[in-house]
């Protein structure tokens, strides 16, 4: 009996692993490896894969003139989003783990900034649309106030709207994290800072900011996968005007054209995990996990 | 001791960043209130509850109600799983075996793999396997990969936290290994497995990218909601976003007043162990 047992028990954690790891397996590495397969994949109208091993879809992706220019677009999307989610999130994170004195305060801030993020991220766009169209709130005030005489065209549909809402989504990804990096920070640390004659700019630069690069890059890498792969967004507020990577491989599949999709996936893939890896050069985050 | 001027200028930030956070969904929860001759846009013709009505009517494009049902039995289906999953995977990751560290690697590139992506290969492996992608199958399991990683990370957070000396001591006193875990464990971590239940239903519930390429013909709300925005001309869908977000709303409160509860349960009940000097 007892042999049994120990044998059981050594079992255990591999019993306990196995639904998530099974779901993994199936929903997460096998599709991501068929995305692998499928890109060498040809296709035709009627059927949609054929097994093939053609490097077709890979010249398509980089011959197209319309490839790079979608890649400029949502590389330039990504790193305007990065400089302000960045910004925004160190500050707010830095006011409520620094100048927020009572923990409750803090905490019913940092759920202030939370609730959204649990509701639709597609109502939260769609909420853009009286405020920034043609006869919008934003414009209606605008001219209210005389700042211009005529509509501006470029508030929703835009490069702008798209970023706006990125803003809008994403910076509590950056807030979380660079908090969560604060709050471990040794205070004494900053009390020697002082002592030694740091104003508080001085303190926020050589000891804070360093401290918390942990945090600025976990929020960094959430929003760079979140923007580079992104659809929605490009779709609900970007109009028929924008186009980034993800609304492209979108598009093609909404046609069906797997093997091309999957072919500018990879590339897009690729693109993320350089992006990635150059951010974990600069910071090890191992460290802290 | 006065705050320094620093203090005001991040307070004013932090104030504009709530404004600019609620600010347009408090806009559309305005309009969807606008009288029966209101247009999409303010200012307000009226205030009537005629488009909560209109959302009650047959509607000449989108299933609202049946993809307010799939969302819903979708939202519970991926709750119930992600905390259990993730549950047993946190007891698993508490002793060392084989292959934890690839499944945590798995875990954490699910987050942040492009979710273009997962929905790509997930439609092409049943697309492969000629099955018919619904969201009972592909969706169900690509809200998975979206919602354990958070799942697995805060079980990770909890058990780093958790002191075994409470299931030694039930094991000494004779308690069985599933008596220890139903009547030790779950019961200490019960509000980290409320946080995890809150997760698992909201992101399922709002989420549009890993499903859209997943979930096959029939839509799920915030997919139906995206196809409807493109022609709306009638407050129709601010009504659906309020109602919506409202249930959002209805969720993450009763979760909080949940956890809140245990709490205070605890700190009228809970023992005195620990607590002398």
């Amino acid at each position: 009996m007892q042999p049994l047992m120990n044998r059981l028990s050594k079992l255990s954690p591999y019993l306990e692993a196995l639904p998530l790891s099974a779901v993994f397996l199936a929903f997460f590495a096998v599709p991501i490896v068929l995305v692998v397969v499928v890109s060498f994949f040809d296709y035709e109208t009627y059927q949609l894969l054929i097994p093939a091993f053609t490097l077709e879809n890979y010249r398509e992706v980089f011959s197209e003139p319309v490839t790079y220019q979608t890649y400029l677009i949502t590389i330039e999307f990504c790193a305007l989003t990065w400089a302000i989610t960045a910004m925004l999130g160190f500050l707010i994170a830095y006011f409520l783990a620094f100048q927020v004195r009572s923990k409750t305060t803090q905490m019913v801030l940092l759920l202030a900034c939370s609730i959204p993020f649990w509701t639709s991220i597609v109502i939260r766009m769609i909420a853009w649309i009286p405020l920034l169209g043609r006869n919008g709130l934003v414009n209606r005030l605008l001219i209210e106030i005389g700042l211009v005489n005529a509509p501006q065209e470029w508030l929703l549909y835009s490069g702008f709207a798209v970023v706006l809402g990125y803003v809008h989504l994403y910076t509590l990804t950056m807030i979380v994290p660079i908090f969560n990096s604060m709050v471990r920070i040794d205070r004494s640390l900053i009390e020697a800072a002082v002592d030694a004659g740091a104003g508080t700019w001085q303190v926020i630069t050589t000891v804070i900011l360093p401290l918390s690069k942990t945090g600025i890059a976990i929020g960094s890498i959430f929003v760079i996968a979140m923007v580079m792969g992104d659809f929605v967004t490009v779709d609900v507020l970007g109009g028929g005007q924008v186009a980034s990577v993800g609304k492209q491989i979108a598009t093609q599949l909404s046609y069906l054209q797997f093997p091309p999709a999957a072919a500018n996936a990879m590339v897009l893939l690729v693109a993320v995990i350089v992006m990635i890896a150059l951010l974990m050069r600069a910071v090890d985050i191992r460290k802290e996990l | 001791m006065s705050r320094p001027p620093i203090f005001w200028a991040l307070a004013l930030l932090l104030g504009l960043f709530v404004v600019f956070l609620y600010g347009p969904i408090a806009t559309i929860v305005v309009l969807s209130f606008q009288g029966p001759e209101g247009g999409l846009v303010f200012p307000m013709n009226g205030v009537s509850l005629h488009w909560f009505a209109q959302l009650f009517q047959p509607q000449s494009v989108g299933d609202i109600w049946g993809s307010f049902d799939r969302s819903l039995g979708l939202g519970l289906v991926v709750m119930v799983c992600t905390v259990l999953f993730s549950f047993l995977a946190g007891l698993a990751f508490r002793r060392r075996f084989k292959g934890s560290t690839t499944l945590l690697y798995l875990a954490v590139a699910s987050l942040v793999m492009p979710s273009v992506v997962v929905s790509l290969g997930i439609g092409a492996l049943f697309e492969m396997l000629g099955v018919e992608r619904a969201w009972y199958s592909s969706a169900l399991g690509a809200h998975l990969t979206w919602t354990l990683p958070f799942g697995l990370l805060i079980m990770f957070a909890v058990f780093n936290r958790f002191n075994p000396a409470y299931e030694e001591a039930a094991r000494d006193q004779g308690a069985s290994g599933w008596q220890t875990v139903r009547h030790v464990v779950v019961p200490l971590i019960l509000p980290s497995l409320v946080g995890v239940a809150l997760f698992g239903f909201t992101l399922s519930y709002d989420e549009i990218a890993r499903t859209s390429q997943s979930v096959g013909a029939l839509n799920t709300l915030p997919l139906e909601l995206e196809a409807m925005q493109t022609n709306a001309t009638t407050p129709v869908i601010y009504a659906l976003g309020t109602m919506t977000t409202a249930l959002s709303l209805v969720v993450i409160g009763t979760s909080l007043i949940a956890v809140l509860l245990v709490r205070r349960r605890r700190a009228r009940y809970g023992s005195d162990a620990g607590q002398a000097v």
